[in-house]
C-alpha cells in the first residue's frame, strides 16, 4: 500500500490516515486522496500500533472506524503501555476473531459488524464487563454519529469495518481494543468522537493542536446529544442499510461492503468515474460459484478439439523408415510452402504463419497417401461456410487413377428418328408417345487427363488436417456455364449450385471449372524459364491447337527485378488457354462419332459444321502483354515489393481480371497463387442469361384452326341432307339438271 | 496515404459527394486528383449540372472520401456489449465489456451496425422488451438484406471469429472471444458486390 510506504511502524500510519479520513468525509475540501494523508505520522502513535502490523498494514487505512482508536489513541500516549499490554493480551486470542471473520466474509459481511463485537465481549471479559460493554457501545455510537453526521461516509466506513473481517489479523481486536483503550483512558467514551467532532477542523498529526485532545479533555461534551438516542439511530439506519431487496435479495450494506473491498483490492484508477460499473460488477459476481463441491465437467474446448485435428499434421507417420526419407530429401514433389510463404509476405499477400504451415504439413501428408510426382499450393478460395484450400499436383506418369464419370453426359438417345410426316399416322401406328425430333447439340467431350484443361489434378480440402478431396476432372460444358454465372462457394463440395443456366453439377464442379478458369488466365511464369521442346514434331500439332507441353529451362537467365516490373513482356502464360468451347485444343464434336453422320440425313446438320470454326486461342508461353484488359484498366499490375531496398525487392503481379492472384518473381523462383473469392472482376454488374423465348406456336392455318364442333341438330341436318344428295345423285344420273339444282341446294344446306 | 509514410487528412464525406461517387464505376485509379468524367449521365442531369455551374467531374479523392463513408456507414460494425448508452443518450464505449462467449461469437445477432439504428423502431413490442436499452441501441446484423450477407468463421482453431462482408468484398471483421479485441478492416477494391443476390 502506497500509505506507508517507508515508514518503520506502517500501522500507526494507517491509522492516522484513518482518522483522516474519516475527517475528509466529514470535512470536505480535504484531499480524498488518503494514502497521501497516511504518510506522516506522529511517532506517539508507533508503540501502540507494533502489535497489530502482521498482515494489517494493507487494512488499516481501510479502517476508518479506527478513527475511532486513532483518537483513543491520541490520549492513549500517556497511557501507552497500557494499551500496549492490553492489545498484547488481546492480540492472541485475536485468532478466534479472525474465523467469525473470515467465516463472515464469505456469508455475510454485514453481520461482521455485529460478530466482531460479540467475541471482542468475550475477549474483554476477563478485563472487565464494563469495559467491554462499553467497547459495544462505543463502536456502536461512533458509527452512530457519523451516521448522524454524514450518511455517505458512515456507510463506507462500516463497510470497512466489515471488510476488514477477511483481512486482519486482530482487526477486531485492534479495533476493540482501540475502543478499550480509549475507555481506559477515558471514562466518557467521548475521545473517539474527537476525531469526527471538531468544530475546528480536522488536525492533522503533524499540526500543533493535534496532541491537545488528550485524554481527560473531551470536546464532544458540547456536542453529543443524548447516547441512546444515537445508538437508536445507528439501529435504525443499519437495519435499512440490512433491509434485504424484493427483486434480487441482495442488501445494500452487504452490497456496499463488498464493493468496497473489491476497489480497494484492486485499485482501480478514478474509481469514482466507474463505481457504477464496479457495482455492476460486483453485483454480477454474485451469481458466480467460488467454491463448488461438484467440479465443473471437464468442459472440451472446442480449440482443444481443432487442435486435436490438427495434431495429426504433426505426427509423423509410422512405417516409414529411413530409406524412404533420404529418398524424399533428395527430390520431393512437396513445394516449399514456406519459401512461397516469405516471397508473397514481402507483398503482404498471404496467410498468417501457422496457417501456412499447417497446409504444409497437410501437403506433405497428401504426398504420402497419394502417388504424386509434383505438387503446388494453388491458393485458397474463401466460401460462405468454409474455405477451401487446393493443391494443384500431377500425377506420375501411368499411375493414374481411373475416375468414375460423375457428370451427367447429355443423353445422345434423344435425338430424334427419322422424320415424321404425318403425326397422325404415326399415331396410329404405335401408341408410344412421339419421339422428339429435337436434337441437343453435340455435348464437347471432354479432354483427356493429364491434358490441356485437365492437365493437373485438384485436391480439396477445407482446413489442413481434413482429408484431401480430389475434384473430378472439368468438362466443357461445365466452363462454359460457369463462366455465365457467378455464385459464391459455400464450402461444401456437394452442396448443389442453382443458377440459370443450370449448372451441370454441384459445387465441387464448379470450384473445379473455376480452378480451370483462374489458372488458365493467371498462372504465369517469367519469359525463359519454359521452353518448348523441340523434339516434338510441331508442325503437326499446330493444326490442332499448338504446343502443350513444356519443360524447364536449362539455361534460364533470370531478369532483374526491375526489368520484371517494368515490361509485361517478361512474363508468360504457361498454361493453355480456354477457347470458348470450353477446352483447350479445339474439337470439332461434329467430326466425332461416325454413326451420327450416317444417321442423320438433315440438311442442318450439314450446314452446322460448315458453320463452326475452329477456335483458336492464344499459343502457349504468350507474354502478358498481350493481355487485354478490362476497359481502361491493364489486366496486369506490377509493382516491386520495395522501392527502399531495390537490391532484395521482389517483382510482384497482382492480376485485374482476377483479384486475387498474385505472381512474384525474385531471380530463379517465381510462383503464382490466389487468395479470393474465386469470381472474376467485370466492372459492370453482371446479368444472368436470359431464359430463352418462349418457343414459337406452330403457324395456325385453316387447316389446324379450331372451329366449333357441329351441334347435334346440326350433324342430323346434315345426315339428312346427304341421304338427300345421295338419293338425289341417283336420280341425278337420270336427270342432270335437276339433279344439279337440287345438289346445289342440298349443298347449300349443308 | 500511398506509401505509409506521408499521410494526408481527408474531410469528411458529405451527401453530396456521396452521391455523386455512387454512378462512377470501376477500379480507383490510385492517384488522389485524377478525376472521372461522368460518362453515364443524362442529358437531363448534365444540363442540371451546368446550371450549378459545376463541372461533371469528381475527384479520385472525393470518391474515395465517399467510399469510406458508404463502407463504414453500412458494413462497420462492433460486437454486442462494446459500446453502451447512458440514460443520458450519449455513447461511448464500455469498459467493462470483456468478449463476447463462443456460442454468443457464433451468431450473427450478436454484432451490430456502428451506424444510426434504422430498423429498430420496427421491431415489436414484445422483441423491445427483451432488449436491454445501454447495450442494444443499433441495429443488428441478423436483419440485413439480402440475408446471409454475411459469413461467419472461426479461425485458428477456434480462437479468432472471422466476420467477412459479401456486400462489400474484403471486409473483415476480427474478434476473439472472451477478450476485449476486435475491430474490423478493408482490404479490396472498393467497390460494392452489386452482384450479391444472384451469388448467394
Amino acid at each position: 500500500m502506497a500509505q506507508a510506504p517507508a515508514e518503520p511502524p506502517p500501522q500507526a500510519v494507517p491509522r492516522e490516515g484513518r482518522e483522516r479520513g474519516l475527517r475528509e468525509h466529514l470535512w470536505p475540501g480535504h484531499s480524498p486522496d488518503r494514502p497521501e494523508a497516511y504518510t506522516s505520522l506522529p511517532p506517539q502513535r508507533q508503540p501502540p500500533v507494533e502489535d497489530f502490523e502482521p498482515g494489517r498494514d494493507h487494512y488499516q487505512p481501510q479502517q476508518s472506524e479506527p478513527g475511532l482508536p486513532s483518537c483513543e489513541n491520541q490520549g492513549v500516549r500517556q497511557g501507552s503501555d497500557q494499551p500496549q499490554g492490553l492489545r498484547k493480551s488481546i492480540y492472541q486470542p485475536q485468532a478466534p476473531d479472525q474465523d467469525p471473520y473470515q467465516a463472515q466474509d464469505q456469508r455475510a459481511p454485514r453481520q461482521a459488524p455485529y460478530q466482531s463485537q460479540t467475541p471482542v465481549q468475550h475477549l474483554y471479559h476477563p478485563q472487565g464487563a464494563e469495559q467491554a460493554s462499553y467497547k459495544l457501545q462505543v463502536p456502536e455510537i461512533n458509527i452512530s454519529q457519523r451516521y448522524a453526521q454524514r450518511q455517505g461516509s458512515h456507510q463506507a466506513q462500516e463497510a470497512r469495518q466489515s471488510m476488514y473481517p477477511s483481512h486482519a489479523l486482530g482487526l477486531d481486536p485492534y479495533q476493540t481494543q482501540e475502543p478499550k483503550s480509549a475507555y481506559q483512558t477515558h471514562a466518557v467514551g467521548q475521545d473517539p468522537y474527537q476525531a469526527y467532532e471538531r468544530g475546528h477542523g480536522p488536525y492533522q498529526p503533524h499540526e500543533p493542536g493535534y496532541g491537545l485532545y488528550q485524554p481527560g479533555y473531551s470536546l464532544y461534551d458540547d456536542q453529543i446529544p443524548d447516547p441512546k438516542s444515537r445508538m437508536l439511530a445507528i439501529q435504525n439506519a443499519k437495519a435499512y442499510l440490512l433491509k434485504s431487496s424484493t427483486t434480487s435479495g441482495l442488501n445494500l450494506y452487504d452490497h456496499l461492503a463488498n464493493m468496497l473491498t473489491k476497489i480497494l483490492d484492486e485499485q482501480p484508477t478514478n474509481a469514482v468515474d466507474i463505481i457504477e460499473n464496479i457495482s455492476k460488477d460486483v453485483k454480477w459476481a454474485q451469481f458466480q460459484k467460488k467454491m463448488d463441491t461438484l467440479r465443473d465437467e471437464h468442459e472440451i474446448l472446442p480449440t482443444f478439439e481443432a487442435a486435436e485435428k490438427r495434431k495429426a499434421l504433426f505426427l509423423k507417420a509410422n512405417g516409414e523408415g529411413d530409406e524412404e526419407l533420404e529418398e524424399e530429401i533428395g527430390e520431393t514433389p512437396l513445394p516449399n510452402v514456406m519459401e512461397t510463404a516469405f516471397y508473397f509476405e514481402q507483398a503482404g499477400i498471404g496467410l498468417s504463419k501457422d496457417e501456412s504451415y499447417h497446409i504444409f504439413l497437410a501437403l506433405k501428408k497428401l504426398i504420402s497417401v497419394q502417388p504424386i510426382q509434383t505438387c503446388r499450393f494453388w491458393g485458397k478460395i474463401l466460401g460462405l461456410e468454409m474455405n477451401y484450400i487446393i493443391a494443384e499436383v500431377q500425377y506420375h506418369e501411368g499411375e493414374e487413377e481411373e475416375e468414375t464419370e460423375e457428370e451427367e453426359v447429355i443423353e445422345e438417345g434423344g435425338k430424334g428418328m427419322g422424320e415424321v410426316e404425318d403425326k397422325d399416322e404415326e399415331r396410329e401406328k404405335e401408341d408410344e408417345p412421339l419421339k422428339s425430333t429435337y436434337k441437343p447439340p453435340p455435348v464437347v467431350p471432354k479432354e483427356e487427363n493429364g491434358t490441356g484443361a485437365n492437365k493437373y489434378v485438384y485436391f480439396v480440402c477445407n482446413e489442413p488436417g481434413k482429408p484431401w478431396v480430389k475434384l473430378p476432372p472439368v468438362t466443357p460444358a461445365q466452363i462454359v456455364c460457369a463462366r455465365k454465372i457467378k455464385k459464391f462457394f459455400t464450402g461444401r463440395l456437394d452442396a448443389p449450385v442453382v443458377s440459370f443456366p443450370p449448372f451441370p453439377g454441384n459445387e465441387a464442379n464448379y470450384l473445379r471449372a473455376q480452378i480451370a478458369r483462374i489458372s488458365a488466365g493467371t498462372q504465369i511464369s517469367p519469359i525463359g524459364f519454359y521452353q518448348f521442346a523441340e523434339e516434338e514434331g510441331d508442325e503437326e500439332e499446330e493444326g490442332e491447337g499448338g504446343r502443350d507441353t513444356y519443360e524447364e529451362n536449362p539455361d534460364f537467365q533470370p531478369l532483374s527485378v526491375a526489368e520484371m516490373v517494368d515490361s509485361l513482356a517478361t512474363w508468360v502464360h504457361h498454361v493453355q488457354s480456354i477457347l470458348k468451347q470450353g477446352r483447350c485444343v479445339w474439337l470439332n464434336p461434329f467430326q466425332k462419332s461416325e454413326e451420327e453422320e450416317e444417321e442423320d440425313e438433315e440438311e442442318e446438320k450439314a450446314e452446322e459444321s460448315d458453320e463452326l470454326q475452329q477456335e483458336i486461342g492464344p499459343p502457349l508461353l504468350t507474354p502478358l502483354s498481350e493481355d487485354e484488359g478490362i476497359q481502361n484498366i491493364p489486366a496486369w499490375t506490377a509493382w516491386p515489393s520495395t522501392n527502399l531496398i531495390p537490391q532484395y525487392a521482389v517483382a510482384i503481379l497482382q492480376s485485374n481480371r482476377w483479384p486475387g492472384a498474385y505472381a512474384f518473381a525474385s531471380g530463379k523462383k517465381f510462383d503464382n497463387i490466389y487468395f479470393g473469392w474465386g469470381h472474376k472482376y467485370s466492372p459492370e454488374n453482371h446479368t444472368p442469361a436470359l431464359p430463352p423465348p418462349v418457343q414459337a406456336e406452330y403457324p395456325s392455318g385453316p387447316e389446324i384452326a379450331e372451329t366449333r364442333d357441329p351441334t347435334l341438330e346440326e350433324e342430323l341436318a346434315f345426315k339428312a341432307a346427304r341421304e338427300e344428295a345421295l338419293a338425289a345423285a341417283e336420280e341425278g344420273e337420270e336427270e342432270d339438271e335437276e339433279d344439279v339444282v337440287e345438289d346445289d341446294e342440298e349443298e347449300e344446306d349443308d | 496515404s500511398l506509401n505509409c509514410v506521408e499521410w494526408s487528412l481527408l474531410p469528411p464525406a458529405t451527401e453530396e459527394m456521396v452521391a455523386q461517387a455512387e454512378q462512377l464505376k470501376g477500379r480507383f485509379q490510385g492517384d488522389p486528383s485524377f478525376e472521372y468524367e461522368y460518362t453515364e449521365i443524362n442529358a437531363e442531369d448534365a444540363e442540371r449540372l451546368f446550371e450549378d455551374g459545376k463541372e461533371p467531374m469528381i475527384k479520385e479523392e472525393s470518391r474515395l472520401i465517399a467510399t469510406i463513408e458508404q463502407i463504414d456507414r453500412a458494413v462497420g460494425i462492433i460486437p454486442r456489449g462494446a459500446f453502451v448508452k447512458t440514460p443520458l443518450g450519449s455513447v461511448h464505449e464500455n469498459r467493462n465489456f470483456e468478449g463476447l462467449s463462443l456460442t454468443e461469437a457464433k451468431k450473427l445477432s450478436s454484432y451490430f451496425h456502428f451506424t444510426e439504428p434504422v430498423n429498430l423502431k420496427n421491431k415489436t413490442l414484445l422483441e423491445k422488451a427483451d432488449l436491454d436499452p445501454s447495450t442494444d441501441f443499433l441495429d443488428s446484423l441478423e436483419h440485413d438484406i439480402p440475408r446471409g450477407s454475411w459469413t461467419v468463421q472461426l479461425e485458428k482453431g477456434g480462437t479468432v471469429v472471422v466476420l467477412r462482408s459479401l456486400l462489400w468484398l474484403g471486409l473483415t471483421f476480427y474478434h476473439v472471444p472472451m477478450t476485449k479485441q476486435y475491430g474490423y478492416i478493408y482490404f479490396g477494391t472498393g467497390e460494392k458486390n452489386l452482384d450479391l443476390p444472384f451469388m448467394l
